[in-house]
């Protein structure tokens, strides 16, 4: 067995078990830890596959920056309440949806034309995986890229209009002012005599 | 089947790697021992004061005792902690922090490993670094811990995004991930370093790199007049020594990349002239990438005894609403001047 198979069945395995990790453990933050386990094996795969560009690229931003802000909304959460209530009716609506994947998944493996990929061809050395991707991404498929940018603004500008609320209590602050204040302006010397009692 | 267990050319070469490893790691230790004492020193002379003076001349054994106490001490656990998590936080926190050191180009020729996404590699390790601590701070199940976790979650993710940006500018120069291809892009004397064309985004990349590391003047992580000491108050012992190692890799760490990214790590300021021809020190070479990280490894020492603790506020203002509109603006006249052929 070549070692690239035998690492392929240890990411796959790890893989496979963090998922089911992730759905099954009753504590938020150990099932967001084995969400970021099993985005980074999932990575490692894709190294495996000899695309190191992407495969970095899944770890700085979704391990390091989307599932850092995932694990810090769980870990508000109160720590010995954590469990997830069961209800019947929601198990019965996770099991319809798990029911069309499996399903979805079972028709693409049994249509005649999947064939299953071979491990790639290493790429000759001084292959730049990254310059081809640049190359094709902003020549080829320039608009494609543009019209994600594009989308992903206004998500951006969705987020904050929906969640920026004026209130009448707001404190704004003005740092120009408040790095301008002199000592005069705070700090007023007296004499030191007490006042005379009355 | 397993033929390349019995070849001996992989495991020669898997030897090479670990000695390899073994090479950079003991130095980088070695490194952060001393560069706790340096601290001290400096901080102390800063603040007309002598520093560590008792153990060995000149305090010079200060390290060493340092270590052996922090070894020696019971590592105390929380008893309503997450064991295992618990344990688990300052490995998380170091092995980013020293695996980072693979890609390190320090001399020509000279690295462990040559990828081509290089810097993105530092970068993405880098941003695994921050789980060591959110990890310590939540299995602590302390207050103090898990509010320094948040601050350093929201202060790491903010700064890290305009410390990307200021990268972005490099490459933009560079035309490659790979840091190897970045120090040679620079070569040519010292106007064709990347800190004068990136002067802004050197500063930008600077700051955020000691807002990344949690070092003063934004450790509101540790706060310890608010926080006692933020996600590390429950550790002792060698745990705490593990956070302590992986704060001071990560911040050598940024030192030597300033040195390599903006600064032509190792190539010399006299590269081409008459004098460097003549005089075999003052041309390129490891000893140069050396001086440079030295120096701004000093750089963090002296802000730490120069600059007050920033509001938290201040810092996520800066983060947002400063710097990115900065590196956003000098992206674009740089991706300008690139089209004008005036810099690059």
């Amino acid at each position: 067995m070549a070692f690239q198979t035998l690492l392929f069945y240890l990411f796959g395995a790890v893989l496979l078990t963090a998922a089911v990790a992730t759905v099954t453990l009753r504590n938020m933050v150990h099932a967001a830890l084995s969400l970021i386990l099993s985005f980074f094996t999932a990575a490692m795969l894709w190294m495996l596959l000899e695309a190191e560009f992407l495969s970095i690229l899944l770890v700085l931003v979704y391990i390091g920056a989307v599932l850092v802000l995932f694990l810090f909304v769980v870990m508000m959460v109160e720590r010995h309440t954590p469990t997830i209530h069961h209800r019947r009716n929601y198990r019965l609506v996770a099991l319809a949806v798990a029911a069309v994947m499996a399903a979805e998944l079972g028709a693409a493996l049994v249509a005649p034309d999947f064939v299953p990929a071979s491990a790639p061809s290493p790429a000759p050395l001084g292959h730049s995986n990254t310059q081809a991707l640049g190359s094709v991404l902003y020549t080829d498929y320039a608009l494609a890229f543009e019209a994600a940018a594009v989308a992903l603004l206004v998500a951006i500008v969705g987020a904050i209009a929906l969640t920026l609320r004026a209130r009448p209590d707001h404190h704004r602050q003005n740092p120009a002012h408040q790095s301008r204040v002199r000592k005069q302006d705070r700090l007023r010397l007296t004499d030191g005599r007490s006042e005379p009692p009355c | 089947m397993l033929e390349w267990a019995t070849d001996l050319s992989v495991w020669l070469r898997v030897g090479e790697i670990l000695l390899g490893a073994v090479l950079i790691l003991v130095p980088l230790l070695a490194t952060v021992a001393y560069y706790t004492y340096a601290e001290r020193k400096v901080v102390g002379f800063m603040q007309m004061r002598l520093g560590p003076s008792r153990v060995g001349p000149r305090g010079l054994f200060q390290p060493i005792a340092d270590v052996l106490k922090l070894l020696t001490k019971e590592v105390v656990y929380p008893s309503q902690a997450s064991g295992a998590l618990f344990r688990l936080a300052p490995l998380a926190a170091l092995v980013p922090a020293l695996g980072a050191w693979a890609v390190m180009p320090f001399d020509d020729g000279l690295w462990l490993a040559d990828i081509d996404a290089g810097l993105l590699y530092v970068l993405a390790l880098t941003s695994l670094g921050a789980y060591g601590i959110i990890i310590a701070g939540w299995a602590s199940n302390s207050k103090y811990a898990l509010l320094g976790a948040m601050r350093q979650a929201a202060q790491v993710v903010s700064y890290e995004i305009a410390m990307g940006f200021a990268l972005v500018g490099v490459l933009m120069l560079s035309g490659s991930l790979n840091l190897a291809a970045i120090v040679q892009a620079q070569s040519g004397g010292i106007l064709d370093w990347f800190f004068l064309p990136l002067l802004p985004l050197l500063l930008v990349y600077l700051v955020s790199g000691v807002a990344e590391t949690n070092r003063l003047p934004f450790d509101v992580v540790e706060g310890e007049s608010e926080l006692v000491a933020g996600f590390h108050v429950e550790y002792s012992g060698a745990a705490f020594a593990v956070f302590f190692l992986a704060e001071y890799s990560a911040m050598i760490l940024i030192s030597a990349l300033t040195a390599i990214l903006f600064f032509g790590g190792w190539l010399s300021p006299f590269e081409g002239t008459e004098l460097a021809r003549h005089v075999p020190v003052l041309d390129s070479g490891i000893h140069w990438w050396l001086l440079k990280t030295a120096f701004f490894m000093f750089c963090f020492l002296w802000f730490r005894a120069t600059f007050p603790r920033y509001r938290y506020d201040q810092i996520m203002r800066l983060g947002w609403k400063v710097f990115i509109p900065v590196t956003l603006i000098w992206i674009f006249v740089l991706g300008a001047a690139r089209y004008a052929e005036i810099a690059g």
